[in-house]
C-alpha cells in the first residue's frame, strides 16, 4: 500500500486517496466542433503503460484536493507528486 | 504401547506442569511449553494424517510453520473449530481436542487409503485429463471432486471469538527473533530508533538459542548462553517493542506489513473469555529489517514420506527443546554438516544414532570427527534408495553414490531403524523479501535463491540472506547494520566467534535410485502428494514455465505453500530441461506467508460493525410506528408502515391511495443537498446540467438532469435559486458523494477559474414532505405565517419561513404529481416538525409513507428514478426526456455524447411505459421483453424496470427500457416467464394526470 505525500497535507495512506486515472487530459474547448472519431479520442483513449505514468489523484478522505502524481507502474515507485495546473517536474 | 520419550533437561518445558489433551479420541498427556507435535512425539505417536491424493500415512516431519504433513482439526464439531492447524505450531493447553484429516474412518485404517494402490492411475493432471469428456458429465463429477476435496472441516456457526485490527507505526521493524534479529533489534533500539520486534515463536532466539555445545562459540561462552544474555538485555530496553506468536503474513510495498498477532490460541479455553483471540497488525515502518532464517530441505529419494521420517533440524530440536526423542533407533542422512549438529545434541541426551548416511564422498570436520568419536557409522558417499514401513519407517535400504551423483552402484544394505532424520542443506525464507517486490539472484555455490535488490527502505540479515554460520551471520549482519542505520560503531565490532560448522555439500535435487522411476515415489511436495515422476511427466507434455508446471502438479499449492520442496520442483526442472535455475526463477511468493483466518481479516466490522448504519433525525418515530426499512446505500429509509397485519403489498396500496386521496408524509431528509455559491453559481449550474440555469429567478425551483461526459445519465434532483449567487442542489440518496465528487472535480481540474463553493449540507437539513389535495391544510396549521395562495406560492417555487422561532425553507416541489411541500429544517428540530405535520394532519388522515409508495406514486406519473429506471447506458432522449436537453447552450457535460453516432441511433433501448393484457397481472421487474417467441434464438428487446399495481388506476403498471420503444406505442409485446407469458402493451410513460392538474388541485 503506497504512501502518498498529498502537496496539501503530507505523507498519508493510500486509503485515504482515490486514483483518478491519466493525468493532463484537457476537456476540449469547443466540444461541438469535434468530428466523432476527435471526441472519442478525449473520451474513451487512456494510456496504460508499464514504466512512467502520469495519473489523477484525490485526497477524498483528507483535504480532498484534486493533484497529479508521476508513478513508475513497473515498481510502483511515486517520481513525484504536483498540484493541478503545474508541470510534471520529472519527465 | 505408550512409552515416554522424554529426556532430561529441555530447554522450553516445564515438567512440572502436566497438560491433558485429546487426540482423535484419546487422552494423552503433555508438559506445559509442549507444542501438539511435540507432545504426540512424547507419546510415541508419529502418524497424525493422510496424505491428500494418496492418502498415504503421513507423520510429523517439521518442527515450524512449514509443516506439510501434521495438520489437525482443532475442536470438531463445536463453534470454535479450526481446520488445517499446524501441530507444528500448536501449543497445547489443557482441554485441546485435535484429530486428523482427510482420513475415513481413522487415520489407522483409511478407505481412501486404496489411491495409494490406485497411484498409476493417477499421474499429474489427472482430473483435467479424466473429467475433460463428455462435457455433459460434469455435473455428475463435480459431486464426487467436490466431496474429496479439501482437507478438514469448516465451521459452519458464527464464530465466538473476538479479533482486532491494530496500527502500528515505527521506526524500524525486525522480523524473525533469532540471533540475527535480536542483535539489529538491541542496535536499532540502542541507537534512538523505535524498534519493533516481531517472532512467530513463543520463545525468542531462534535456533541458537538451544545450540548449545562447544562447537559454537561466542566470546568463550556457548552461542546459547551469550544469546540468552542478549535477549535479557533486549527486554530492558524502552523503546523497544517486543511481540512473540506474531507472524509477518504480508509485506507490501512501501514497508506496509500484515502480521497476526496470536494473543489466546496457547490459553486453556475457559481463559479465553472476553479476551480478544488474534490482532491483525497494520505497521507502517520506517525501515523494515528481515530476519526470518531460513527452513532446512528435504531430500528427495523413494518413499521418503513415511510416519517417522523428520528434517534432521527438527529431531535436534525436539530433543533440545521439547526434551523428546523422536525414537529410539535413529538415522539420519544429509548432504552437509546439519546432521552432524544433530546426533552430537542426540548423543549428549544418551538417545542412540544408529548411522549416518552422507551423500558427500571425501568429507572433513569437527562435527564428523566428534560424531565418529562416538562410534557411529557414517556411510560416505552413500544414498537411500528405499524405505519400508507402512505406518511408521522401520527399515531403510542404501547404495553407494557413483562419482557424477547420477546412478547409484554395488550392492543394497539395509538397516533398521523407527527415526529417520534428512538433510538437504538450507533454503532462505526469503517469501516475504520478495512479497515486498523484492528480486533474487540465484548463488550456485550451494544452490540458494538470496536477495538481490531491495525494493523499498529494508535489509536481509542471517540466514534469510544465505549466511548460515555463526561467523558470517554476526559478521555480516554488524556491517549491514551500520550502513542500514547509519551508525558508526556496534557493540559486536571485535566479537569472537567460533564455528565448527563446514560449508561443503553435495547437492542432488533427485537422488537416484536402482529402480526406474515410474516405480519411484520420491515426495516433493508432501501435503498435495506430488513427486519427482510428475514433475517430470509434466516437462515430457510440454510444460516449460515453473508457474504452469506448479499448476499442474499442484506442487506448492497446499497450506503450507511448499515451503519444504519447491526448490526440488525447480532443480528437477532446471535439470531436465537443462536450464539455469537462475533463469529459471521462481513462482510467485504471495501473502498471506501463514494462513489466517476469516475472522483477523475482518476484525471487528461484522454483524452491525460491518458498515456505517446512516439514520435520519426522525429514525425512531419510523422505528416506534414499527416501519419496515430499506438500505438505501448506507441509509436505513422507512419502507412502509404495515398496520393490522398488513403485508407489504396491502400497505403500500393503503398509503398510496391515501397519498392521493388525502395526505401523506415523507422522510425525505436521506436525499443529498449540496450548497452552492459563488459569483459563478449560475454559470456552473449551466455547465452541469443538460437545461438552462441563468435565466431561474430567486425564490424559484427547477428540476435537472446531469449526464457523464458520455451522455448518459448519472444523476437527477431538484436545484433552487436561494440567492442571486446561492443555491441548494438536491440529489439521489444513493448519488450524493459521488456527484459533490463530481461537482469537486471539474471545480478543480477543468474549471478552476470559476468562482464557486460546494458544500455538503445532506446531514444538517431534514426534509419533511407533505403531498395530497390537503397538504396545503396542513402546512397552512404547521407554519400559520406562510401565505400558501397559488398565485404567492406556486409549483416549483420557494419561501423562507418559520416555525415558531426556527428557521425553515419550504419548497414546493412534487415527485408523486401531487400538490406537494416540503419543509426543510435543521435536523436536530426535524422530529417535532414532524410530530407538528402529523397533529396538523389528524383531522385529514395524513398517511405516513416510504420509500416503496413513493415508487409507486411517482412510477404513476412516469418519474424516472436515476439507478432503476437507468442505468449507464440511458441517455435523455432514450428516456424520452428531450425536452431537458437544452438546444441553445453552448456546452453541458455529456452534450457533445448526445449525438455520436451510437447515441442517435433509432434502435437503442428507450423508456415506455407497459400494460398488461390482465389488468390484475404485476410484472417482475428485471423480466426480459420480447416480441417475438418464435425467432431462435430469441431477440431480447428490454427489460422491466419498474413494476407496481396502482391503487389509483386500479391496475398494473410498469415502465421498461425497449429497443426502438419509442415508435412501438400501441404495440404488443411478450414477457416471457418461467411457466407463463405475459402479454402488454407499449404505452407512453405517464399514466396518471397527463396534464399535471393534480399539482394545483
Amino acid at each position: 500500500m503506497f504512501l502518498i505525500n498529498c502537496p496539501f497535507c503530507g505523507e498519508r495512506e493510500q486509503s485515504e486517496f482515490k486514483a483518478g486515472g491519466e493525468a493532463h487530459i484537457v476537456r476540449p474547448k469547443q466540444p461541438t466542433e469535434l468530428s466523432d472519431d476527435q471526441w472519442a479520442e478525449y473520451l474513451f483513449m487512456r494510456k496504460n503503460i508499464k514504466g512512467i505514468q502520469f495519473e489523477r489523484w484525490n485526497h477524498i478522505h483528507g483535504c480532498r484536493k484534486w493533484f497529479n502524481m508521476v508513478r513508475d507502474t513497473s515498481n510502483d515507485e511515486i517520481k513525484a507528486v504536483y498540484k493541478m495546473g503545474e508541470k510534471p517536474p520529472v519527465k | 504401547m505408550i512409552k515416554n520419550l522424554r529426556v532430561k533437561s529441555s530447554k522450553l518445558v516445564d515438567e512440572t506442569y502436566r497438560i491433558s489433551f485429546k487426540f482423535n479420541g484419546s487422552t494423552y498427556y503433555g508438559f506445559k511449553g509442549d507444542t501438539l507435535a511435540s507432545a504426540l512425539l512424547a507419546n510415541n505417536i508419529h502418524l497424525v494424517g493422510r496424505s491428500f491424493k494418496y492418502h498415504r500415512p503421513r507423520g510429523i516431519m517439521t518442527a515450524g510453520s512449514e509443516e506439510p504433513n501434521a495438520i489437525v482439526q482443532l475442536h470438531n464439531g463445536t463453534s470454535r473449530t479450526e481446520p488445517n492447524v499446524r501441530a507444528t505450531e500448536m501449543e497445547i493447553y489443557e482441554g485441546l481436542v485435535a484429530s486428523s484429516q482427510n482420513c475415513w474412518p481413522s487415520v489407522k485404517f483409511d478407505i481412501g487409503g486404496i489411491n495409494n494402490f490406485l497411484s498409476p492411475l493417477l499421474p499429474a493432471g489427472f482430473y483435467y485429463k479424466t473429467f475433460m469428456w463428455p462435457a455433459s458429465f460434469w455435473g455428475k463429477y463435480e459431486y464426487f471432486i467436490r466431496k474429496s476435496a479439501g482437507l478438514g472441516k469448516s465451521p459452519n456457526v458464527p464464530d465466538p471469538d473476538i479479533y482486532e485490527h491494530k496500527y502500528i507505526h515505527c521506526d524500524v521493524l525486525v522480523i524473525g527473533a533469532g540471533i540475527s534479529g535480536i542483535i539489529a533489534a538491541k542496535t536499532a533500539a540502542k541507537n534512538g530508533f523505535r524498534t519493533l520486534l516481531v517472532e512467530e515463536k513463543s520463545y525468542l532466539g531462534g535456533s541458537t538459542i538451544y545450540q548449545d555445545s562447544e562447537f559454537f562459540k561466542i566470546n568463550n561462552q556457548n552461542s546459547a548462553s551469550w544469546l540468552e544474555k542478549e535477549i535479557n538485555e533486549i527486554k530492558k530496553i524502552e523503546n523497544l517493542e517486543i511481540k512473540t506468536r506474531t507472524s509477518v503474513a504480508a509485506f507490501h510495498g512501501y514497508n506496509f506489513l500484515l502480521a497476526r498477532e496470536n494473543l489466546t490460541d496457547h490459553l486453556p479455553l475457559e481463559q479465553r473469555e472476553n479476551k480478544t483471540r488474534q490482532k491483525l497488525l497494520k505497521i507502517r515502518a520506517k525501515k523494515v529489517i528481515t530476519a526470518t532464517g531460513s527452513i532446512e530441505r528435504p531430500l528427495i529419494f523413494d518413499n521418503n514420506d513415511r510416519p517417522g521420517i523428520l528434517l534432521s533440524s527438527a529431531i535436534k530440536k525436539y530433543a533440545d527443546l521439547f526434551g523428546v526423542a523422536c525414537g529410539e533407533k535413529n538415522i539420519l542422512f544429509t548432504n552437509n554438516d546439519s546432521a552432524y549438529e544433530t546426533a552430537i545434541s542426540l548423543i549428549q541426551k544418551g538417545i542412540k544414532v544408529q548411522a549416518i548416511i552422507d551423500n558427500r564422498e571425501e568429507i572433513d570436520s569437527k562435527l564428523i570427527k566428534e560424531t565418529e568419536k562416538n562410534n557411529i557409522k557414517i556411510y560416505k558417499g552413500y544414498t537411500i534408495v528405499d524405505t519400508s514401513g507402512y505406518k511408521r519407517i522401520n527399515s531403510i535400504s542404501i547404495m553407494k553414490l557413483s562419482k557424477d551423483g547420477q546412478k547409484v552402484i554395488g550392492s543394497k544394505e539395509n538397516i533398521s531403524c523407527d527415526n529417520l532424520g534428512i538433510s538437504g542443506g538450507w533454503t532462505p525464507a526469503v517469501h516475504l523479501f520478495t512479497q515486498s517486490g523484492g528480486k533474487l539472484k540465484f548463488r550456485d555455490d550451494d544452490q540458494v535463491f538470496i536477495p538481490n535488490s531491495y525494493p523499498s527502505n529494508q535489509i536481509s540479515i542471517g540466514s534469510c540472506r544465505g549466511d548460515f554460520t555463526l561467523d558470517e551471520i554476526l559478521i555480516n549482519a554488524t556491517k549491514l547494520l551500520k550502513d542500514f542505520l547509519n551508525i558508526k560503531k556496534t557493540e559486536y565490532e571485535n566479537i569472537e566467534i567460533y564455528s565448527a560448522f563446514n560449508k561443503s555439500k553435495r547437492n542432488i535435487w533427485l537422488l537416484p535410485s536402482n529402480k526406474i522411476l515410474g516405480k519411484t515415489k520420491s515426495f516433493i511436495d508432501f501435503q498435495n502428494d506430488a513427486t519427482a515422476k510428475d514433475i517430470k511427466l509434466a516437462l515430457r507434455e510440454g510444460f516449460r514455465s515453473i508457474e504452469h508446471v506448479k499448476r499442474y502438479t499442484t506442487t506448492g499449492m497446499g497450506t503450507d505453500q511448499g515451503k519444504l520442496g519447491n526448490m526440488h520442483a525447480l532443480g528437477i526442472i532446471s535439470e531436465t530441461a537443462s536450464s539455469k535455475m537462475g533463469e529459471l526463477g521462481t513462482t510467485t511468493f504471495r501473502p498471506p506467508y501463514t494462513p489466517l483466518a476469516f475472522g483477523t481479516i475482518v476484525g471487528r466490522n461484522v454483524g452491525k460493525y460491518f458498515d456505517i448504519t446512516r439514520k435520519t433525525p426522525i429514525h425512531e418515530w419510523h422505528v416506534e410506528n414499527k416501519a419496515e426499512f430499506e438500505n438505501v446505500g448506507q441509509w436505513k429509509r422507512a419502507w412502509y408502515y404495515p398496520q393490522n397485519g398488513e403485508n407489504m403489498h396491502e400497505a403500500v396500496q393503503r398509503e398510496s391511495k391515501a397519498a392521493r386521496d388525502s395526505a401523506g408524509i415523507l422522510d425525505a431528509s436521506t436525499l443529498g443537498k449540496i450548497d452552492i455559491q459563488g459569483t459563478d453559481a449560475s454559470e456552473f449550474l449551466n455547465r452541469v446540467y443538460t437545461n438552462a440555469w441563468s435565466k431561474l429567478e430567486i425564490g424559484k425551483c427547477r428540476y435537472g438532469l446531469m449526464l457523464n461526459e458520455d451522455g448518459m445519465v448519472y444523476d437527477d434532483g431538484v436545484t433552487t435559486r436561494l440567492d442571486e449567487n446561492h443555491y441548494i442542489m438536491t440529489t439521489t440518496t444513493g448519488g450524493a458523494a459521488t456527484v459533490l465528487g463530481k461537482l469537486e472535480d471539474y471545480l478543480q481540474t477543468e474549471w478552476p477559474g470559476l468562482d464557486v463553493y460546494l458544500t455538503s449540507v445532506t446531514d444538517h437539513y431534514a426534509t419533511i414532505s407533505v403531498c395530497g389535495p390537503n397538504s396545503k391544510k396542513i402546512i397552512q396549521k404547521v407554519i400559520p405565517e406562510i401565505d400558501l395562495s397559488d398565485k404567492d406560492f406556486p409549483h416549483m417555487s420557494f419561501k423562507n419561513s418559520k416555525i415558531g422561532k426556527v428557521k425553515c425553507r419550504v419548497m414546493r416541489i412534487s415527485f408523486t404529481g401531487e400538490q406537494s411541500y416540503e419543509i426543510n429544517i435543521q435536523a436536530n428540530y426535524a422530529k417535532s416538525v414532524w410530530d407538528n405535520c402529523m397533529e396538523a394532519g389528524k383531522e385529514f388522515n395524513i398517511t405516513p409513507y416510504g420509500t416503496e409508495t413513493m415508487h409507486l406514486l411517482r412510477a404513476e406519473k412516469g418519474f424516472i428514478i436515476a439507478g432503476q429506471d437507468t442505468d449507464a447506458t440511458m441517455t435523455p432522449i432514450d428516456l424520452q426526456m428531450d425536452w431537458i436537453v437544452s438546444k441553445k447552450k453552448f456546452d453541458f457535460i455529456g452534450k457533445r455524447s448526445l449525438y455520436r453516432s451510437d447515441t442517435i441511433r433509432e434502435d437503442r433501448k428507450q423508456l415506455v411505459g407497459l400494460i398488461t393484457d390482465n389488468p390484475e397481472e404485476i410484472l417482475e421487474e428485471g423480466a426480459q421483453i420480447v416480441a417475438d417467441m418464435n425467432k431462435t434464438p430469441i431477440e431480447m428487446l428490454g427489460h422491466v424496470t419498474s413494476s407496481y399495481f396502482s391503487p389509483n388506476l386500479k391496475k398494473s403498471i410498469a415502465l421498461g427500457v425497449v429497443k426502438g420503444g419509442k415508435n412501438m406505442m400501441g404495440q404488443k409485446l411478450i414477457i416471457p416467464m418461467e411457466k407463463k407469458q405475459i402479454n402488454v402493451t407499449v404505452t407512453d410513460p405517464v399514466f396518471l394526470d397527463k396534464e399535471n392538474k393534480r399539482l394545483n388541485a
